[in-house]
């Protein structure tokens, strides 16, 4: 039944990277909750070992099975994202004032990192089907803009602006990616300024239209945002060339950042580690998703290279956005940076997706 | 599948893939670039900054806005409190420091003693409280003992200081520092614990207005939390100031009236619906509030049988009595079942079913038209009518007329009333409405609840020709800069629904009650300014157990309380008031002289003056 050849064309390269970002990612996370005070918090890292444990066995599930077969049921997967995030907006559980959690027993998921993959995927079909070299025109773009904005607005309303936001600039890189026409591109961009400019003069309260400017430039708000960066900054920056060490970050130990084990993890690399630990790290990201681009353009079917596309758009997304965020280049958004954030949802989808471009890899030789 | 092959090539999704490979080096080229930037460009500085460790985050407190009354009164203000505190480690030997403060500032050495005694750990190490709010002249004592005093520290904070102690108590409120509970409600968008919010009154009701905004600052501190230098403030913004609607000399008038009973007082313009006094009494003290009430103070205000800490003016709720009957006859009148000149006969009780329902007068008054009635307060001619109207009907006049429902002022714990009806009762107790019920209610009896406000506004109504105001406190609110924030406009919640005909043959009643030879409110005449009214006595108990007496003396429970409702100039309003003093008998002797009182004050005294000018914070002391 196992056809040798999976063995043969199995892309260890990709997974040899998977293992070095998620080595970073615990060496980096045990220093995030083991040198904080006043207490370490053991537990966490051990929890994040058992939850890479269960994202490796996900991804080998998403391995086995072909990938093809998410065409296929590309429609079920999409409504059964849908309809977990619908009974998350009527059962979920509120955590700190928004509602995006379903309990399992002892775990908790967030379906929306569920709807991200449910988007890329059931986006790859369409695109699959309709691609042609020309671009998409308005008329083309309906479908997929009406696939993208059901989740969208369910997970905006649970209120998760991050998430939302994010699966906005994936779907918007995929169709990019497989071409708008020149003239509807420049409709929807310009559309998109003679829109936003009255709303912004005469629709937008001054308090609202504060909030967005200090969402865009956290420098406005010194006391909130601002004073976490600053702190971010600080850490980052005192890091140096060389790091202040393993363990001995202090703007980590003495809890001067925020979030320092999930959303500002990178500062805490950065500060101890130095320029060098950073750039490392960079550099193994900028190979990951290299090479998933060459996964993409080794596959010979439209379905799987889009597919790859939008994975490796995810991907790639939230390792920019979080590392702007806490170097100061982007607003503050709770994006995790894929394989070091501490989070179980975050992780598996990570691993979901590092699966799917394993599983799109190996078959490659299937079409030639 | 070949199908797509056709249109598109892989040579076409390589073109779009090196875009893309293209896009990502921009970005990654970009958080290189800014790593470069942050460690080793600015990496010197930021080791700096991280070895010291340096930025901190201080709070800046905004001050509440003041309250100011209808003329620019300053009724609130913030004062500074200066706190006593010792640093243990710096005081050493502690014993002995504290000694020498006890004896330089006059204070109770043990009671310094006591708050020092077990501080042990990290605590010894920051400054503790001694002492809260020392004042003055004990301040002035230890800052020139300075040098005998290692340790000591003064520090200053504001205190909420209500500068007319017990004036207006119930109205301005007090606050105190936010509960758990309210964090977590999230009204009170932007506080933390520790912080003050009104807690009752205007002080809460308004307190989205008396707030303000916290600050903070962004500062460098050295290894001695010494600020080196302020990165960035944001300010804070202070609370804004309110001016209430308030006449703080008819408000005091008004408690001084009551002082010595149970009840409330409420004075309106009736052509806007601004609360001129709302008292209530007995009162308490709101400084104690604020600076910390002991237990037994507390347990004091709170088993007092007079209620000291309910607002009895809003919260109180009575038999209207015969002040109901105003009502009563401008419903018969408007529904056409009595004629302003029909006569009506009094024995002195009226047969009804298998009793007689008396008259307060037991002689009776003879023969009575809708004048004499409303004037001696006839209970037989107002029996009659409210069996010809029938409870229902009755009913409809009663909330037409605002009754039975918040009337909507800016305090909060205002209470309903009750206006009853046949489908309430048969709901609330099962059984069915009996027709002799009518006859109690009609006179103001029975099931019957208002409260002192809801008449207020009720006599203001009638005064001002049949506009219902909503009643309100605030005239205006203005920030700290003198930019007005709110500009209060009389807000119409209702009319009465009667003709102004039979609204002024109501009108000529309430007139006669005070200036009519046999009115039951004569007591309450002023010279050269006539005045409209109506008394009410609304029995506690029923007739025969308040006569019940013990050794003579009739228990004060079971005294009746004493109503009266009233406007002047009768001609041209100015005033309307409701006054109800609990268990004070009767209506003319006990509730109608407050009233004339408050009506001399204002009306001789001249009407209030507008708010002065602009108000930029500035207490303005008249």
């Amino acid at each position: 039944m196992v056809d040798r050849r999976y063995l043969t064309y199995f892309d260890w390269g990709l997974l040899a990277l998977t293992f070095l970002l998620a080595t970073f990612g615990l060496i980096t996370l045990y220093s995030a909750v083991m040198a904080g005070v006043p207490t370490p918090q053991e537990a966490l890292f051990s929890k994040q070992l058992i939850w890479y444990g269960i994202g490796l066995v996900v991804m080998l599930v998403c391995v086995i099975f072909n990938y093809k077969l998410m065409e296929r049921y590309a429609w079920l997967i999409y409504s059964g994202a849908v309809g977990l995030l619908l009974w998350v907006m009527f059962f979920g559980r509120y955590v700190s004032g928004s509602q995006r959690w379903i309990v399992l027993g002892p775990l908790s998921l967030q379906p929306s990192e569920l709807a991200k993959i449910a988007v890329i995927i059931i986006l790859a079909r369409h695109y699959a089907k309709f691609v042609s070299g020309r671009g998409f025109s308005l008329k083309g773009l309906l479908v997929p803009v009406l696939m993208t904005m059901v989740p969208f607005l369910l997970i905006v309303r649970q209120p998760d602006l991050g998430t939302a936001g994010l699966i906005g600039l994936i779907a918007a890189s995929m169709t990019l990616f497989v071409k708008i026409e020149r003239r509807s591109l420049m409709v929807i961009v310009g559309s998109g300024i003679a829109m936003a400019l009255p709303m912004w003069f005469f629709f937008l309260k001054e308090y609202q239209r504060q909030r967005i400017l200090t969402f865009i430039n956290p420098d406005r708000d010194p006391l909130g945002a601002g004073y976490h960066i600053i702190q971010s900054k600080i850490a980052i920056g005192s890091g140096f060339l060389t790091g202040k060490g393993f363990l001995q970050g202090t703007q980590n130990a003495l809890s001067f950042l925020p979030e320092q084990h999930t959303d500002f993890i990178f500062s805490v690399l950065a500060e101890e580690w130095g320029f060098m630990g950073a750039m490392i790290l960079i550099l193994a990201f900028l190979a990951f998703i290299f090479w998933s681009l060459n996964i993409a353009y080794s596959c010979r079917d439209p379905f799987g290279t889009i597919l790859a596309v939008g994975i490796t758009a995810m991907l790639a997304w939230q390792a920019v956005i979080n590392m702007g965020m806490v170097m100061g280049l982007m607003p503050v958004v709770g994006v995790p940076l894929p394989f070091i954030s501490y989070g179980g949802s975050s992780l598996l989808t990570t691993m979901i997706c590092v699966g799917i471009l394993l599983n799109i890899s190996m078959r490659r030789f299937m079409i030639e | 599948m070949s199908k797509y092959l056709k249109t598109v090539d892989s040579e076409w999704f390589r073109q779009r893939l090196t875009r893309v490979m293209l896009c990502v080096s921009l970005a990654a080229l970009i958080l290189v670039l800014r790593l470069i930037y942050l460690q080793i460009i600015k990496g010197q500085e930021y080791r700096r900054m991280s070895v010291n460790n340096s930025i901190r985050l201080q709070s800046i407190d905004a001050p509440r806005g003041l309250i100011f009354d209808r003329q620019g009164n300053l009724l609130v203000e913030n004062r500074p409190s200066f706190d006593l505190y010792i640093s243990l480690k710096d005081a050493r030997p502690v014993g002995q420091t504290l000694d020498r403060l006890a004896v330089h500032a006059a204070l109770p050495v043990d009671e310094l003693a006591a708050q020092v005694s077990g501080v042990r750990g990290a605590a010894y190490y920051q400054p503790q409280l001694l002492k809260r709010d020392i004042g003055r002249d004990k301040l002035a004592v230890v800052a020139s003992r300075r040098y005998d005093l290692p340790g000591i520290d003064i520090q200053i904070q504001r205190l909420r200081n209500y500068i007319h102690s017990g004036l207006a108590a119930h109205l301005l409120g007090y606050i105190g520092e936010i509960s758990t509970k309210e964090l977590q409600r999230g009204v009170y968008a932007g506080c933390r614990a520790g912080d003050l919010i009104g807690k009752f009154g205007v002080e809460k009701s308004l307190g989205s207005y008396l707030r303000g905004e916290r600050g903070g600052r962004q500062v460098e501190v050295n290894a001695n939390g010494q600020v080196v230098q302020v990165l960035r403030t944001v300010p804070a913004r202070n609370g804004h100031n309110v001016f209430l609607t308030i006449d703080s000399r008819l408000q005091q008038r008004a408690e001084e009236l009551l002082k010595d009973s149970a009840g409330a007082a409420v004075a309106l313009d009736p052509n806007t619906g601004e609360v001129l006094a709302l008292a209530s009494s007995p009162a308490f003290d709101q400084n104690d509030f604020i600076t910390g009430l002991s237990r037994d103070k507390w347990n004091a205000l709170v088993n007092n049988p007079l209620r000291p800490l309910e607002n009895k003016a809003i919260q109180g709720e009575y038999p209207p009595a015969s002040t109901y009957k105003i009502l009563v006859a401008m419903a018969g009148l408007q529904e056409g079942v009595i004629a302003a000149n029909d006569i009506l006969f009094c024995p002195g009780y009226y047969h009804f079913g298998n009793r007689n329902y008396r008259c307060w007068r037991r002689g009776g008054h003879g023969s009575v038209d809708l004048n004499k009635a409303i004037a001696q307060s006839c209970d037989v001619y107002f029996y009659q009518v409210g069996q010809r109207l029938g409870i229902d009907r009755l009913a409809w006049y009663a909330k037409a007329a605002g009754l039975g429902s918040k009337t909507g002022i800016e305090l909060d714990h205002e209470g309903n009333g009750l206006v009853p009806t046949a489908a309430w009762k048969k709901k609330r107790t099962g059984i069915a409405w009996q027709p002799g019920e009518t006859l109690s209610v009609a006179i103001g009896q029975g099931f019957n609840l208002v409260t002192p406000l809801q008449m207020a506004v009720f006599s203001a109504a009638v005064a001002n020709g049949g506009v219902r105001y909503r009643p309100t406190l605030v005239k205006r609110v203005v920030s700290w800069d003198g930019q007005t924030v709110l500009e209060n406009a009389p807000r119409v919640a209702g009319r009465l629904p009667v003709s102004a005909a039979n609204l002024n043959l109501v009108k000529q009643g309430m007139w006669e009650v005070v200036q009519g030879d046999r009115g039951t409110a004569r007591i309450a005449r002023l010279k050269g300014i006539d005045v409209s009214g109506k008394t009410g006595t609304a029995q506690v108990v029923n007739r025969e157990t308040a006569e019940e007496s013990e050794g003579g003396e009739k228990v004060r429970k079971y005294l009746d309380h004493a109503w009266f409702i009233a406007y002047a100039p009768s001609e041209k309003p100015q005033i309307a008031i409701a006054v109800i003093v609990e268990h004070g008998e009767h209506g003319s002797s006990a509730a109608a002289p407050v009233a004339r009182e408050l009506i001399k004050t204002y009306l001789e005294e001249g009407p209030a003056a507008p708010v002065v000018a602009g108000g930029a914070g500035k207490p303005n002391h008249g």
